[in-house]
C-alpha cells in the first residue's frame, strides 16, 4: 500500500498544485492543448467527412486515413515539427501533431456515420424533393450526430492521453509531472501523474457525454426515441 | 566531400548520414523489430487464455473487457515510468507496457470471432463427434482468423509506433534515434528514424495481410458475391472488432 499512500501524500501536499511547475498549471495547459487541438481537429475532420460520408466517395480513403494514422507516431511526428521551422513557435508543434493524430479517427467515425443512416430514409427525403443541403442539415446530420459524437470523444480521450507527450520535448501539461517524477524516481509522482490524466480524460468524456444528450437534434425534437 | 556538407548543414535528407551510420541505424532497427516481435507475440499469448475465460464465464468477460480497456487510457509515458519498479531499466519494461496495450484489441477481436461462429458450425463439429479441443483449434479458430488477424494488423502496426515512446527507458529502437535527435537537433536523424518507423510499420501490415491470405485461402475462394456474404456474417462481430477499437486504439 506504500506506493497509494505516498500518491495520495504527494496530491495532498500544497506545494505540489502551486508554481509554474504545480499542478494547476500544468492541468490548464493540458486542458488548453487538447481543448485547442480537438476544436481545430474538429473543424478540419468533420465537414471534409460529412461531405464525403454525403457523396458516399472516399470511403477509402477515410478508412486508410485511420490506419495511416496508427502508422504514424505521434512522438516522431512532434520531435519533427519541432526541428523544423514550427519549431520556434510555442505550443505551435504539439497543436499540429495532436491535430494530424486527431483527425484520423474523428473522419473516420463521422463518415461511417453518415453512411450508417438509413438509405431508405435518405431515399425518402430525397423523394420529397429535398436538396442536397437540406438532406445534409435536416436528414443525415441528426441520424448520424450520435456517432459522430462518439467520435468526438474517442479523439477527446486519446488526446488527452497523448497530450503527456509533448513533456518529453519540454512542452507543457501534466505529462511534466511524469517525466519529473521519472527523473526523480518518484513514483509516487510518476502514479499522481497518470492519475490526474486519467481524471481529466475522464472529465472530458463527461462533458462530452453531457453535450451529446443536450445537443442531440433527434432527441431533443422527439423526446426518447425508441431503438 | 559533399557529402559531409549535408552533415555540417544539418539537412534533413543526408546520404553521409545514412553511409555513416548504418550500423547505428541497423541495430536501431532490430531493437525495434524484437521489441515488437516480442511484445505482440506475449501479447497473443496472453490475450487467446483471457479471451477464451471471457468467452466461457459471462462472469469473467465483463471485468476482462473492462480491464483492457482501462488500460488503454494509460499515457504511454506513465505507463513505462509505472513500471520501472518492478521490472528496472530494462527493455522487459517497453515489452510489458506494450503487451498491456495490445490486450485490448486483442481480446476483443478474439472474442468477437469466436462469437462470430456459426452455432450450425459448431453443431456439426459436435455431431461428427469433436472434442472441445478439437472443435476449439480445428473449427473455431479458423473461422475465427480474419478478426484475429485484422486484431493483430492493428496491434502489430499500433505496437511498432508506439515502441518509440519506449525512448525514455532507451529502449525505443527507432526511437532512441529519434529523442537523441531531438536533443542534439539532428535532423537527419530524426527524419530517417522516423521514416524508417512508418516503412516497418507498413511493412508489418502487408505481411500480416499476405500471412492472412495464405491462412485464410477460403476467404477468397468465392466471386464477389461470396465475398460479400463472408462480410456480412462477420458484420455484427466484425464491425464491433474491427471498427471501434479501431477508433478507440492508435492513441497514447
Amino acid at each position: 500500500m506504500g506506493v497509494v499512500e505516498r500518491t495520495w501524500t504527494w496530491l495532498a501536499t500544497g506545494a505540489h498544485w502551486s508554481g509554474t511547475d504545480g499542478v494547476w498549471h500544468r492541468l490548464g495547459e493540458h486542458l488548453f492543448l487538447t481543448v485547442v487541438c480537438l476544436v481545430l481537429s474538429c473543424a478540419i475532420a468533420l465537414p471534409v467527412a460529412v461531405l464525403l460520408g454525403h457523396l458516399g466517395k472516399g470511403g477509402a480513403l477515410a478508412v486508410n486515413l485511420s490506419n495511416a494514422g496508427r502508422a504514424v507516431p505521434t512522438f516522431a511526428v512532434l520531435v519533427l515539427l519541432l526541428l523544423s521551422p514550427l519549431g520556434t513557435h510555442g505550443s505551435w508543434p504539439t497543436v499540429i501533431a495532436l491535430v494530424l493524430f486527431a483527425i484520423p479517427p474523428l473522419l473516420t467515425n463521422a463518415y461511417v456515420g453518415m453512411r450508417e443512416v438509413d438509405r431508405d430514409v435518405v431515399e425518402a427525403a430525397r423523394g420529397m424533393g429535398m436538396t442536397g443541403r437540406q438532406l445534409i442539415a435536416r436528414v443525415e446530420l441528426p441520424l448520424a450526430f450520435p456517432l459522430i459524437v462518439t467520435g468526438v470523444r474517442t479523439a477527446a480521450v486519446q488526446v488527452v492521453a497523448t497530450t503527456t507527450l509533448a513533456a518529453l520535448p519540454g512542452g507543457g501539461g501534466l505529462g511534466r509531472i511524469i517525466t519529473a517524477g521519472f527523473r526523480l524516481t518518484d513514483t509516487a509522482q510518476v502514479v499522481a501523474g497518470a492519475l490526474l490524466v486519467a481524471v481529466l480524460a475522464l472529465i472530458v468524456e463527461g462533458v462530452l457525454v453531457v453535450a451529446e444528450r443536450l445537443l442531440d437534434p433527434v432527441r431533443r425534437r422527439t423526446g426518447p426515441v425508441p431503438g | 566531400m559533399a557529402g559531409q556538407d549535408c552533415l555540417i548543414s544539418n539537412d534533413w535528407i543526408c546520404g553521409e548520414y545514412l553511409r555513416t551510420r548504418s550500423q547505428e541505424l541497423t541495430d536501431a532497427t532490430l531493437q525495434h523489430i524484437g521489441i515488437t516481435l516480442a511484445s505482440v507475440a506475449i501479447g497473443l499469448l496472453v490475450a487467446f487464455p483471457l479471451a477464451l475465460l471471457a468467452r466461457r464465464w459471462r462472469a469473467v468477460a465483463g471485468p476482462v473487457l473492462g480491464l483492457t480497456t482501462v488500460l488503454y487510457t494509460v499515457p504511454s509515458l506513465a505507463m513505462f515510468s509505472l513500471l520501472v519498479p518492478f521490472f528496472g531499466l530494462s527493455p522487459a519494461v517497453v515489452v510489458t507496457g506494450l503487451v498491456l496495450y495490445s490486450l485490448t484489441i486483442l481480446v476483443r477481436n478474439i472474442l468477437a470471432g469466436l462469437a462470430a461462429v456459426p452455432e450450425e458450425t459448431r453443431e456439426a463439429a459436435r455431431g461428427m463427434g469433436y472434442g472441445p479441443l478439437r472443435l476449439l483449434f480445428g473449427v473455431e479458430l479458423p473461422l475465427a482468423l480474419p478478426a484475429l488477424m485484422a486484431g493483430l494488423r492493428i496491434t502489430t502496426v499500433s505496437t511498432i509506433s508506439l515502441t518509440t515512446v519506449g525512448a525514455i527507458l532507451h529502449y525505443g529502437g527507432l526511437g532512441n534515434l529519434v529523442y537523441d535527435g531531438m536533443h542534439s537537433y539532428f535532423k537527419a536523424q530524426v527524419l530517417t528514424a522516423s521514416v524508417l518507423c512508418v516503412a516497418l510499420a507498413v511493412a508489418a501490415d502487408l505481411l500480416l495481410l499476405l500471412v492472412q491470405r495464405l491462412l485464410t485461402p477460403w476467404t477468397r475462394a468465392g466471386n464477389k458475391a461470396g465475398k460479400a456474404a463472408g462480410k456480412a456474417k462477420s458484420g455484427p462481430g466484425g464491425g464491433k472488432a474491427a471498427g471501434r477499437p479501431a477508433a478507440a486504439e492508435g492513441a497514447l
